[in-house]
């Protein structure tokens, strides 16, 4: 199995993996606690109108899926911020629609047909240095813009209105989670594929919160889980030659599954 | 401030939500150091009006000052505790961590630093409440009245002038209400009260104001205070008990 690291592709992988799983950590934490799973997954496949575009206007389809992802952010940012909790529709219009716009696009793209499934399913056998040095600037974006705000992050999603009462700049830190969930989305994309991206924005805080007392250590040993659910997967993709993304999210899965049958056997509860 | 400076001030203040009323042509001030309980039947309005002074409602008309500031400017002076005690929500947080959102009007130069003097603060309130031993566990491992006092002490950590408490006790049984009201009767040697409760016999022994809120409001001054006022406070809309909680008006009665 070690051979497999002679490729640089599959260096270049298991970088852009770890790299990944550090976002997947930090921010799939804020996700699961403030129960915006349903939100990450529209801005997911809104994202996919910025592939359209890109393709059908000619510009990066990184810059597309960026510019795409964080404009539907700020829009479901808009949309959910009287009530975080109750605009499922918007979100699954939105959802819809920026899908329905990357489809139309790249149909009207002269003579070019982008490979929907690497968007789908993701392409991490692909990443080239300049898209790790570009993930690892998103990377640490996420992580210092996290640290530096964690104190009201944690209480912007434990209780909004006392946070307000003490100060904390809810309206601006919910534009700033939906954004940073955005900057995750691109990073992911690459990794599992805009359909499997809140797979892994889930499993591994969910498990991770049984565990911690706090959520900074949700965020680390999501993060740890995500690593290691990529190694894995990678591996097992290489093995037995077979999609790298699905892979990925099948060893989540599997360990979700497992995780949860333990936890009824063993009788703990919640 | 001088104490016949009123700490709240309301004045024609009018709410609706979804186009029904809920509170009309509200006017209170309230003094320095009253303890104002609020009573009124379900959805007469009680958690609205603590939430238009806390200043996390802002009504159609009308005026609210606190301090002589706007709600939003006073905020870092107010102890709020909100009735919804988030159960259910497993949260991955501890009480000490929860304790210490109180504390988040004062900041240094890093955001995300407490130091030790937030500590300090946040173990005595801790200690105040009876939480102290539990400092260290999940917030979704506390009963309800357990996340109660956890709210009580958030509350008081940030060392406010006036507490806001809404249905402080409503999952706390006979004893701990009486203790947790003998400590809001300490606590108003210095600060303003406004506490929304049902249960109006152990209020009776504690308060010195009463409010009924049913869309509108009588407030009852502090100076004529007496059993028969709180009795008088039946005379509020007689909604307040037919479509209060009648039975438990008359249980805890007996129980005293």
């Amino acid at each position: 199995m070690i051979e497999a690291l002679g490729h640089e592709f599959m260096r270049h992988a298991l970088y852009a993996g770890l790299l990944a799983s550090v976002t997947c950590g930090v921010i799939g934490a804020l996700v699961v606690v403030n129960r915006l799973a349903f939100l990450s997954g529209g801005i997911a496949h809104a994202a996919y109108g910025g592939v359209g575009m890109a393709v059908f206007f000619g510009f990066s389809p990184l810059l597309g899926t960026l510019g795409f992802s964080l404009a539907a952010a700020m829009v479901m940012a808009a949309v959910t911020l009287r009530s975080r909790r109750r605009a499922d529709t918007v979100v699954g219009v939105l959802w819809a629609a920026g899908m329905a716009v990357g489809v139309v696009f790249s149909d009207l793209a002269p003579g070019y047909n982008v490979d929907l499934m690497s968007y789908l399913f993701g392409s991490i056998l692909t990443v080239s240095v300049q898209d790790l040095w570009f993930m690892g600037a998103m990377c640490a974006a996420v992580v210092a813009v996290t640290a530096y705000w964690y104190r009201d992050l944690l209480a912007l999603s434990y209780d909004p209105d006392f946070a307000r009462l003490r100060g904390v700049p809810v309206t601006f830190l919910h534009y700033l989670l939906l954004g940073m969930i955005a900057l995750a989305v691109v990073m992911l994309v690459r990794v599992v594929g805009l359909i499997l991206i809140v797979a892994l924005l889930t499993i591994p805080p969910y498990m991770a919160e049984q565990w911690s007392g706090s959520l900074a250590r949700v965020m680390v040993l999501a993060g740890l889980l995500c690593a290691a659910f990529v190694v894995i997967g990678l591996a097992l993709s290489y093995a037995l030659n077979l999609t790298s993304g699905a892979s990925i999210i099948l060893v989540a899965a599997t360990a979700f599954f497992a995780n949860l049958g333990a936890r009824k056997l063993l009788g703990r509860r919640g | 401030m001088q104490d016949d400076v009123p700490v709240i001030e309301i004045s024609g203040v009018n709410f609706s939500f979804n186009g029904r009323a809920v509170l009309e042509d509200v006017n209170i001030s309230i003094r320095k150091r009253e303890f104002l309980a609020v009573i009124g039947p379900n959805g007469g309005g009680k958690t609205t009006l603590i939430k238009i002074i806390a200043g996390l409602l802002t009504p159609r008309t009308g005026t609210v000052r606190v301090f002589g500031l706007s709600p939003a400017k006073a905020a870092p002076r107010i102890g709020y505790m909100p009735q919804d005690l988030g159960m259910g929500d497993d949260f991955p947080v501890t009480v000490e961590q929860v304790a210490l959102m109180g504390r988040m009007s004062r900041r240094g130069f890093l955001r995300s630093r407490y130091d030790r003097e937030d500590k300090k603060a946040v173990a005595e309130a801790l200690e105040l409440t009876g939480m102290k031993d539990l400092a260290r566990e999940k917030v979704g491992r506390l009963s309800g009245g357990q996340r109660q006092r956890l709210f009580i002490a958030r509350a008081l950590a940030g060392e406010p002038e006036m507490l806001l408490l809404d249905e402080p006790t409503s999952n706390v049984d006979p004893e701990g209400q009486t203790r947790m009201y003998s400590l809001l009767r300490d606590l108003n040697e210095t600060m303003t009260i406004v506490v929304v409760s049902h249960d109006l016999m152990v209020l009776s022994s504690y308060v010195n104001s009463v409010a009924c809120v049913s869309t509108s409001v009588h407030h009852h001054d502090a100076a004529e205070v007496t059993q028969e006022m709180l009795e008088g406070a039946y005379h509020c809309p007689v909604d307040l008990i037919a479509h209060g909680l009648p039975h438990r008006v008359l249980k805890s009665h007996k129980d005293s």
